[in-house]
């Protein structure tokens, strides 16, 4: 287990490092913040002062040397535009998102896995082909078409729920989360909702796969035999079995949903770091758009590890350490 | 009988329902941008600048049509040539009571070149002031290096904060709150970044008082969310209604709009100085001579773009054609100068007098994500430009690549927009229009390198003219000079859309803010 560790952290420095040039790199090339920050009627001289005063006049190798540095010392460097550690502002926007990504993968849980269940075992009615048709549409339809829907329906027309936003926040341990407070719940449910229909759609399609799958397995036909409950065979041995993968897809699911709530954030005028990331990406805020890379790129490398370690749990036959 | 009483009852009862549409103290506004800082003199760009003046004033405030009307200074008159004494008001105090005097203007001139890395400072305004004079506590003098016309407009740019609360402060302290006082209507509560900005009313204003206790800010980027946020009541008032939305929302029984045109202009700028331009190539794709610094080629393609048009089909009527850089009205604007009538024929004749009787290859460079409809507007003023010979490919990309490789002068033909905020046009044709120079400062987003030298005569003539008239009349010769040489082809000046409940009352503003003093309750 610790050599695995061991051997795990030191291929992520790696990939860290190396991710960290690529966007540096990359980045550089799109073009010149100065052109989209400054004032257009700004005179040349005070260009010129804009550009040293962020740093830009250096060869790029320097630029990279200097925020490798820093970023050793979990330093990434002030954005550009709020001029402010990049890392501190990226931070602030986490809870938000961390919380959207988790409401949006509990639905997906509760609300996927119970379903696929009942698609598999009723895999030749009408509740089972309806499940399937559901999921379909969560799989096909455009996020931001459902998310506008969702404002349509819910907020324009019956006016139940809020069109976008936070909500009141509660503070818990000192982090401002917002599921505390009726008004932050409110604020919660669509964006979530919007999130976690593409991941309740997989959840279906893999428990339904893996109930089916399972039900011909001769452990079932042998726990039949002996006499055991429906219930039992289905929501104890089945249940297991079928955990596995789905543990697996859905982990590495959520760091997508971290990573990715861009297109609902923005939607939803949710403050998380998607919508943190989009506009940085506009303006070209070197410092965010580089922090947010590795900071994701370190995010998938804990799940993948955590997922490991979970899957070993759930399968005592998988052995962490070295697989070669 | 009693039918008569009901009946009156009824009718009382009714005009009780009409005349208390009583508002909650709240109101809250869904804005496009969201400020970068909630420090006034960290970044100069307009979310920041509109925001700032929640919590500060200036010592000269512009009108809704930017018009210079006095702020925290009274008045402000030239002494001599190169001083002006402005009178500051009288019994003003900042959020937390300490009172507004002299020094806080001193002061803030002062911090102004200091901000730390600031990307797009407000040194500009303040360069020419050599020294600062306090003659007493509400009279300050400012001296200049030479004649200075322009100050009042300079200093109608930026708030002032005070000396007590702002020194040795830095960006972040403004954010969190800490320093961000001032002398405005309201006070900041608290900053929820990406989500709402909380202000509390100051109840000792010392200007009119706001009718809301407390005003909410909701910055929201998508065109979409804002209006269905305005639509399902979440908020009370939207900024810059995407013009597709314009025809329902106007449907919408419990909503009303304002508009307001803008000096945001749109406008093409043409490479109009080197022989070999990046993009012109001949019909066969040869390479030949820049046939754009041939003015007669650059008033051909004036002629052939349809301005009505633009403006009625691909702008929804939210665009009025444009004749110079700043609309009608505005300082130093000329009434000579009418919007360019669409005129082909002419077009083509121009062409084939300057030698180009079969016309050439060109592209168009443009924004697609930076102006209402860019990308659209590119493609119409391509087609337009193809039908009198010209043949025109388009050529788009995101504002974060686009102005990099316009600076770089990597284009012939680009479509660009630009908003005079200082609401007069001396600001656009020293940056537009006059020959590029780095030493005096002159020229920065000429990207065409137009060059006149009669033109930069008399703008910088115009600069140390401290006159009003003379200055203003200069200002009008050296327009004229550029625009009827076609230094760069006006198309037309944004329409800016407001959205809000009904019961409230909004005329817009030409530069686009959104103030709270301006927003009042219908009568």
């Amino acid at each position: 287990m610790l050599a695995f560790l061991i051997r795990r952290i030191t291929q992520s420095a790696v990939v860290l490092l190396v991710m960290s040039v690529l966007v540096f790199v990359g980045v550089f090339y799109i073009g010149n913040p100065v052109d989209i920050l400054i004032a257009p009627d700004a005179t040349p001289a005070e260009y010129a002062r804009a550009v040293k005063a962020l740093g830009l006049d250096k060869p790029l190798w320097e630029q990279y040397f200097i925020f490798l540095k820093g970023a050793l010392h979990g330093n990434f460097g002030n954005s550009f535009v709020y001029n402010e550690p990049a890392l501190k502002i990226i931070l602030t926007r986490l809870p938000a998102t961390l919380e959207l990504a988790f409401t949006a993968m509990l639905m997906a849980v509760f609300v996927g896995i119970p379903l696929g269940m009942v698609a598999g075992i009723q895999h030749d009615n009408w509740i089972g082909r309806n499940i399937m048709r559901f999921s379909i549409l969560g799989f096909s339809l455009p996020t931001f078409w459902v998310g506008l829907m969702l404002i349509i329906i819910f907020s324009v027309h019956f006016d139940l729920l809020p069109s976008g936003g936070r909500g009141d926040t509660v503070d818990l341990f000192g982090i401002p989360v917002s599921f505390l407070s009726w008004d932050g719940i409110k604020h919660l449910i669509l964006p979530a909702m919007n999130l976690a229909l593409f991941k309740t759609s997989l959840a279906i399609r893999l428990s339904r796969a893996g109930v089916q799958e399972n039900l011909q397995m001769d452990y079932v036909k042998f726990a039949k035999a002996k006499g055991l409950s429906n219930t039992r065979i289905i929501g104890l041995h089945v249940m297991k079995n079928i955990m596995i993968p789905v543990v697996t897809v859905l982990g590495m699911e959520l760091g997508n949903l971290i990573a990715f709530a861009v297109v609902t954030e923005t939607i939803f005028a949710w403050p998380g770091m998607g919508k943190l990331v989009i506009d940085s990406i506009g303006v070209l805020d070197r410092p965010i758009i580089v922090a947010y890379l590795l900071i994701t790129v370190t995010m998938f490398i804990i799940i993948n590890l955590i997922v490991d370690i979970l899957y070993s749990i759930l399968d005592p036959r998988v052995r962490l350490g070295d697989q070669r | 009988m009693r039918n008569k009483l009901l009946a009156a009852i009824t009718l009382l009862a009714l005009l009780l329902v009409g005349t208390s549409t009583v508002w909650a103290s709240t109101l809250t506004l869904g804005l496009k941008g969201e400020p970068t800082s909630l420090d006034p003199h960290f970044h100069n760009v307009s979310a920041n600048n509109m925001q700032a003046l929640y919590v500060f004033d200036k010592l000269i405030r512009q009108d809704n049509r930017q018009k210079l009307e006095p702020g925290l200074a009274e008045s402000w008159t030239p002494v001599s040539d190169t001083v002006w004494e402005f009178k500051l008001r009288k019994g003003v105090t900042f959020h937390d009571g300490s009172p507004f005097t002299a020094k806080d203007v001193k002061f803030t001139l002062e911090r102004i070149p200091q901000v730390p890395n600031s990307p797009s400072s407000f040194t500009g305004f303040v360069t020419a002031i050599k020294e600062i004079e306090i003659v007493d506590d509400h009279t300050i003098r400012f001296h200049t290096e030479n004649p200075a016309p322009l100050l009042p407009r300079n200093l109608a740019a930026f708030p002032i904060v005070s000396k007590k609360n702002a020194e040795g402060r830095k960006t972040e302290d403004f954010n969190s709150g800490v320093a961000c006082i001032g002398t405005g209507p309201y006070k900041l509560v608290k900053w929820d970044r990406g989500d709402k900005i909380t202000y509390a009313r100051n109840d000792n204003y010392w200007g009119d008082k706001s009718p809301w206790e407390t005003i909410i800010i909701k910055p929201i980027t998508n065109d979409g969310t804002r209006v269905a946020a305005l639509m399902a009541g979440d908020v009370d008032l939207i900024n810059f209604v995407p013009p597709a939305d314009v025809k329902h929302l106007s449907k919408e029984e419990n909503l009303h709009l304002s508009k307001s045109p803008s000096t945001r202009l749109i406008y093409l700028h043409l490479d109009s100085d080197r022989d070999d331009t990046p993009t012109v190539m001949g019909n066969n794709g040869e390479k030949i001579r820049n046939p754009l610094k041939d003015s007669r080629v650059r008033k051909a393609i004036s002629k052939a773009i349809n301005r009505q048009a633009i403006a009625a089909r691909i702008m929804d009527g939210l665009a009025v054609p444009a004749s110079q850089m700043v609309p009608d009205g505005y300082e130093g604007t000329s009434t000579n100068l009418k919007p360019e009538p669409y005129d082909p024929k002419g077009a083509k004749a121009l062409l084939a007098e300057a030698g180009y009787p079969e016309g050439f290859r060109i592209t168009l460079h443009g924004p697609n994500d930076r102006y209402v409809n860019d990308a659209d507007i590119a493609q119409a003023v391509a087609q337009m430009l193809t039908k009198i010979g010209i043949k025109t490919e388009v050529n788009t990309m995101p504002k974060s690549v686009y102005f990099g490789k316009a600076s770089a002068l990597e284009f012939s033909l680009m479509l660009v927009g630009w908003a005079t905020d200082t609401g007069e046009q001396s600001n656009c044709l020293a940056s537009l229009l006059h020959t590029y120079d780095k030493e005096k400062g002159f020229g920065a987003s000429n990207r065409g390198r137009y060059s006149n030298p009669v033109l930069d005569q008399k703008l910088e003539e115009a600069l140390v003219t401290v006159d009003p008239d003379k200055h203003n009349q200069l200002i009008i010769e050296a327009t004229e000079i550029g625009i009827n040489d076609t230094g760069i082809v006006p198309i037309h000046y944004q329409v800016n859309v407001w959205g809000m409940k009904k019961g409230l009352e909004y005329n817009g503003r030409t530069d686009g803010y959104t103030l709270s003093r301006e927003i009042s309750i219908a009568q």
